[in-house]
């Protein structure tokens, strides 16, 4: 038997692809803009939204029948606000280290519009296990998205990946520099990440063209 | 059981209850956390300042590694000999004076009112670092950092750090490659206390020439390096009527 039903595994699988919430929705997009100069930061912004919109989810899914609905916006806000700073705070407590690392995602994960669009369009009209899955997958799709376009930016922009020179060292020439390659300076500034975003979404549609928008 | 929810009654209780509860779950959670913080940040302190007179453990070429947090105390009382609270020229020795707020001292001397900054002088194999706190502005948010001088006031080694900056392009001021270039550079030029400048398309990417004053930019990070410039010239500022009183060429 399948660890889940195939509704619930499809609501792991849809926001990976076709219904990505970067590509097809395109939420999230300021925060894949800012922060994937580096294939690290990536990575850690992906957990940290991972953890949120999880355990967010399900909060708001438990709450959701006495929510009232003028105020559930600010409602929204104040759960995600809370859970992103009592993680900071234990974070600085037992991992500090790991804690300035991810310091300057915390505003970020905040006004960052996936949370709140799956808090708003998910978890208010379903149960926390349901809305468990939906944060976790959409968190994933997210991530995907976000360790896709920081490869291409760190290995382009800076020959690195994760901070280890793998091209060679472009001051002492070395490696694929020695024949005269050179890093692409645009590749670390954020437009960048909107051309990669870009390419990702064009290859994707142009795979699967029942994902091309009516005009 | 229906509760309805659209009644204006409830939503004020509501909300006024959520306040109640998240703020004292959140009050609760900072305070009981607060001790544990505040060590952290103490360690890391004393980290940082043992970084920028030399004392780490870095290996390798991009590496940035302090002295763990478990030897950090002992390290720092054996290489750091005093601590300095400076006003003007005048210097008295204060205990724990590293732990002074810097943000606030700057700030304070820099309006002209009377304030203590504090000086860490550390020694290393018989030479002497004095250990200079900065602190600035980058990009998004506060800078900060420390910058250790000979009595040439030849700049021995610094450590950067930062709230904000963007990750891979102001947050490049905390890596080894950006840091080292500024050891050896001069803070004077002549009897100016210039700073260095962290300056684009000075041509010595390699920063082989260490009497400009100037180190390699950062690419994409123009607003961060000026804040970085500007940090370095504040500070000196402050410090410069007890620097020159020690500097010996």
């Amino acid at each position: 038997m399948a660890l889940l039903s195939k509704k619930d595994a499809n609501l792991i699988k849809d926001p990976l692809a076709d219904n990505n919430p970067i590509t097809i929705q395109v939420l999230g997009i300021c925060s894949a803009l800012a922060i994937t100069a580096e294939l690290k930061a990536s990575v850690v912004m992906a957990i940290s939204v991972l953890f949120v919109l999880g355990v967010g989810n399900v909060v708001i899914s438990l709450i959701r029948n006495i929510i009232p609905a003028k105020i559930r916006i600010i409602v929204q806000l104040v759960v995600v606000a809370s859970l992103v700073i009592i993680v900071d705070q234990v974070l600085k407590a037992f991992a500090y280290e790991l804690s300035k690392t991810l310091s300057v995602f915390v505003g970020l994960i905040i006004t960052n519009c996936i949370i709140m669009g799956r808090f708003e369009a998910f978890a208010l009209g379903n149960g926390p296990w349901k809305s468990f899955l939906d944060g976790i997958g959409n968190a994933l799709g997210y991530g995907v998205i976000l360790v896709i376009v920081g490869f291409f930016r760190e290995l382009l922009g800076s020959g690195t990946l994760f901070g280890m020179k793998v091209l060679g060292d472009p001051v002492t020439k070395t490696g694929l520099y020695s024949i005269g390659y050179e890093n692409n300076g645009f590749m670390i500034i954020p437009p960048a990440a909107l051309i990669v975003v870009g390419i990702i979404i064009w290859v994707q549609r142009s795979r699967n063209r029942e994902l091309i928008e009516e005009a | 059981m229906a509760i309805d929810t659209e009644k204006n009654s409830y939503t004020v209780v509501f909300a006024v209850l959520m306040v109640v509860v998240v703020g004292s779950l959140l009050a609760f959670v900072a305070s009981g956390l607060k001790p544990m913080i505040d060590e952290n940040e103490r360690f890391e302190k004393q980290q940082n300042i043992l970084y920028a007179m030399g004392v780490n453990e870095n290996e390798g070429d991009g590496d940035v590694s302090f002295i763990p947090t478990t030897d950090v105390e002992d390290a720092f009382s054996q290489y750091i000999t005093q601590q300095l609270v400076l006003e003007g020229t005048e210097a008295t020795e204060k205990e724990n004076a590293y732990l002074i707020n810097v943000e606030k001292a700057l700030a304070k001397a820099k309006s002209g009112e009377k304030a203590e900054l504090p000086l860490l002088i550390g020694e290393k194999d018989g030479e002497k670092f004095y250990i200079i706190p900065m602190y600035g502005k980058g990009l998004w948010d506060a800078i900060w950092g420390y910058m250790s001088v000979d009595e040439n006031m030849e700049i021995k080694g610094v450590y950067f750090d930062h709230r904000g900056e963007t990750p891979g392009l102001g947050a490049n001021i905390k890596q080894r490659f950006f840091m080292d270039d500024f050891k050896g550079e001069l803070v004077v030029d002549g009897n100016t206390y210039v700073g260095v400048e962290v300056a684009k398309g000075n041509n010595d990417p390699l920063n082989n020439d260490k009497e400009d004053n100037q180190v390699d930019a950062l690419a994409g990070a123009t607003i961060t390096g000026n804040g970085v410039t500007a940090m370095i010239k504040e500070s000196l500022k402050l410090y410069k009527p007890y620097l020159q009183t020690i500097r010996s060429n």
